[in-house]
């Protein structure tokens, strides 16, 4: 009775991690519910890879070369921040910005999953955005302009944002990039303009010459306008290079990879059809070798599934393509240690043991083998977490998940099962 | 039943799959992918059948030097390259969507040489610590073994055991190199760590039988025990593997193409693994204990 009531919670605790958001039943609508807790919060969903959905992993070396090694750590947590604060501003959900260390060098890895247009996500991560005001002075109309550099720089700059010219002039309609300073840096651009009435005020991003208005008179409210021949996209790309502000440490790509969503979606249908066929095989299999007690293996292996199911969702751990091979590979591993404490029941009732003791001294018996071939898995599959980024470490971690979940589920609950039903 | 008597057989075997592998192995070796070389990879689809010379000639036009061209399925093109960027593959697109209409790329990676020669040292790495992990761990567990059988001689036979299947895995996909142009890659690595837990995993099983047995059975020989002792642990051997290849059969056939290598490395590894337990493993350990024997009398 115990068991039943046991069995039945675990039940409801999977079936209510597992369920879809929101589920019909008849006239009642069941919505799964969302974990929040101070230090962290799981909304249920099953996260996939980018080979799954579809979007592109961007790796980039981090150049520290300019620095003194003591200033390292700050300056890629500035410039991760950075990288952050841009990808945010792609707008593309769900996007993760990582950082490893090997050695004296830092990678950057972005990925960017579902993400449509590679080329903008490209520009707007890796642009310095380097803003500088200049003003400009010419001797003659004919002569070369000279530049000398104002204490203005991006770090005075509040906000970019896109706008539409409201002018009457010909340029009307057209985008622009309007900034607004804070206190400070409108304080700086109040005395510039005022020193450069009826002269040209130059706008350099990336050493590049943006745009060079003649200043009319002095602005004091800290607002401006870019303006340039910008398309919709330029002038957009450049609001958030501007918002996000100058990278503190130069990054160079090192390795990219793109995958289109089309080719996700048909792994994971046929992953999945490959997996429910291999479960059926083994369903086949135990009953037939193991008659009654492979039918209560069969309910503790399908309790291995939704157990594990729920743990992807709960810890995430991110679903890929080897990922789920690896969750595939692990189910035919979960009754392992079902087949050594059957075959070790087997041998004890061979022996002349009564089936009560036999079974109690089968599970007692296997559990040396099973200990240690089990801990032999958990070292490659830690190992291989650590050898691996991305995709490899989803694989690494549905093993662990999968090893640690199996052992629970064939010896604890097939005992029960076992305890209640076979005798 | 008596396995050790028929040990050169098994050993025999072992070598006839062995060899042609490892020939190839050292004359040929492995193709590296991308993963460990660096280099650029595409795979595009065309809405109409394009021809090979055809992809080769727009490529060549792009003035990207091609390295290798798969055809995956039949409007689906690998295309291996040097190093290239997002323009540059962005270009090579507009070219041949000129030239052929509806051409898209489903995928597109480059990956720079640091990147992949980091790989290569890591994945080095992950095996031999793996391996040397082992031996430690199943010396540890098997110090309990009676005396004058020592626990190291276990985990290094079982290390034995375990590069016998790396080698085949290996060896195997060298000759597929050669004949399937087939790329091991950072999937491959993990295919063979995970082959090495598995491995070792049905090693152990049958050397705790023979710790078991060896001490309620004091009066039997070595040779004696490891035939009793694999006997008993020949059904639990042959059903775990049957469901791990019954799941993994299933992979292969419905599991799509992407991870179609993969799934076969991880198949060949398991088949191999299975065997060496029972026939590899456990002789061996059965010649160095016996031999060790008559010195410690």
């Amino acid at each position: 009775m115990r068991t039943v009531v046991f069995l039945f919670v675990l039940f409801l605790a999977c079936f209510t991690i597992l369920m879809p958001s929101t589920l019909h039943l008849g006239g009642l609508t069941l919505y799964r519910p969302v974990i929040r807790t101070p230090f962290f919060t799981r909304d249920l969903n099953f996260k996939l890879g980018l080979d799954l959905q579809g979007g592109s992993h961007l790796a980039y070396d981090i150049d520290t070369t300019q620095i003194p090694g003591s200033d390292w750590g700050q300056a890629v947590a500035a410039t991760v921040a950075n990288i952050e604060r841009r990808v945010n501003l792609l707008g593309v959900s769900e996007a993760v910005v990582q950082t490893s260390q090997a050695n004296d060098s830092y990678r950057l890895i972005v990925e960017l999953p579902g993400i449509s247009d590679i080329n903008q996500a490209l520009t707007t991560i890796g642009a310095t955005a380097i803003l500088e005001f200049k003003q400009v002075h010419q001797a003659t109309p004919e002569a070369q302009p000279e530049f000398t550099a104002t204490d203005l720089s991006g770090a005075d700059l509040k906000a970019a944002t896109v706008q539409f010219d409201q002018s009457q002039a010909a340029s009307a309609g057209r985008p622009v990039v309007a900034i607004e300073f804070t206190p400070a840096g409108a304080q700086k651009f109040s005395q510039i303009t005022k020193s450069s009435i009826g002269q040209r005020l130059a706008i350099f991003l990336d050493d590049q010459l943006v745009t060079a208005p003649v200043v009319q008179e002095e602005i004091s409210d800290g607002k401006a306008i870019i303006s340039g021949d910008f398309t919709v996209e330029a002038a957009t790309g450049l609001a958030i290079q501007l918002t996000a502000g100058a990278l503190p440490l130069p990054i160079h790509l090192v390795s990219q990879k793109n995958i289109g969503a089309t080719l996700g979606s048909e792994s994971v249908v046929k992953s999945l059809f490959a997996a429910v066929i291999g479960l059926i095989f083994i369903w086949f299999f135990m009953f037939a070798v193991y008659g009654r007690k492979g039918l209560l293996a069969n309910i503790a292996l399908t309790f291995y599934i939704f157990i594990s199911l729920s743990f992807f969702k709960l810890i995430p751990i991110t679903l890929t393509l080897a990922g789920i091979a690896g969750f595939v590979l692990s189910v035919g591993m979960a009754v392992d240690a079902n087949v050594l404490i059957f075959e070790r029941i087997r041998e004890e009732q061979r022996w002349g043991r009564r089936p009560q003791a036999a079974m109690e001294l089968g599970f007692l018996r296997a559990w040396n083998s099973v200990r240690d071939s089990n801990a032999s898995s958990l070292i490659t599959a830690s190992l291989l977490f650590w050898f691996g980024t991305g995709s490899v470490r989803g694989f690494a971690l549905t093993l662990i998940v999968g090893i640690l979940v199996s052992l629970f589920t064939s010896i604890t609950i097939t005992r029960a099962l076992l305890r209640t039903w076979n005798l | 039943m008596e396995f050790i008597k028929y040990t050169k057989i098994y050993f025999l075997i072992s070598l006839i799959v062995l060899v042609p592998g490892l020939i190839s192995l050292i004359f040929i070796g492995l193709r590296p992918s991308i993963d460990f070389t660096g280099g650029s990879l595409i795979e595009i689809q065309t809405r109409q059948p394009v021809s090979e010379t055809q992809i080769r000639q727009s490529v060549a036009d792009a003035d990207l030097d091609l390295s290798s061209l798969v055809r995956s399925t039949d409007n689906s093109y690998l295309l291996r390259l040097k190093p290239i960027d997002q323009s540059q593959h962005d270009s090579l697109l507009v070219a041949l969507n000129t030239s052929y209409e509806g051409v898209f790329s489903q995928r597109f990676e480059t990956i720079g040489p640091t990147v992949g020669a980091e790989l290569t040292k890591r994945a080095v790495m992950a095996v031999s610590l793996a391996s040397l992990a082992i031996i430690a761990y199943i010396a540890w567990s098997f110090r309990s073994v009676p005396k004058p059988y020592s626990s190291w001689k276990f985990g290094i036979t079982a290390i034995i055991a375990l590069g016998h299947d790396l080698l085949v895995v290996l060896g195997l996909f060298s000759i597929f190199g050669h004949f399937f142009a087939v790329e091991v890659d950072a999937l491959f690595v993990t295919a063979l760590l995970t082959v090495i837990g598995f491995s070792v995993h049905d090693t152990i099983v049958v050397f705790d039988r023979i710790r078991e047995n060896l001490g309620k059975q004091p009066h039997l020989t070595f040779s004696q025990v490891a035939d009793f002792s694999l006997t008993e642990t020949l059904g639990r051997s042959l059903n775990t593997s049957a469901t791990v290849i019954l799941t993994l059969t299933s992979l292969l056939l419905f599991g799509g193409s992407a991870i179609r290598w993969f799934v076969i490395a991880l198949l060949i590894g398991i088949v191999s693994g299975t065997y060496s337990s029972i026939f590899n493993a456990t002789p061996l350990l059965v010649l160095w204990t016996s031999r060790s024997k008559p010195v410690q009398k």
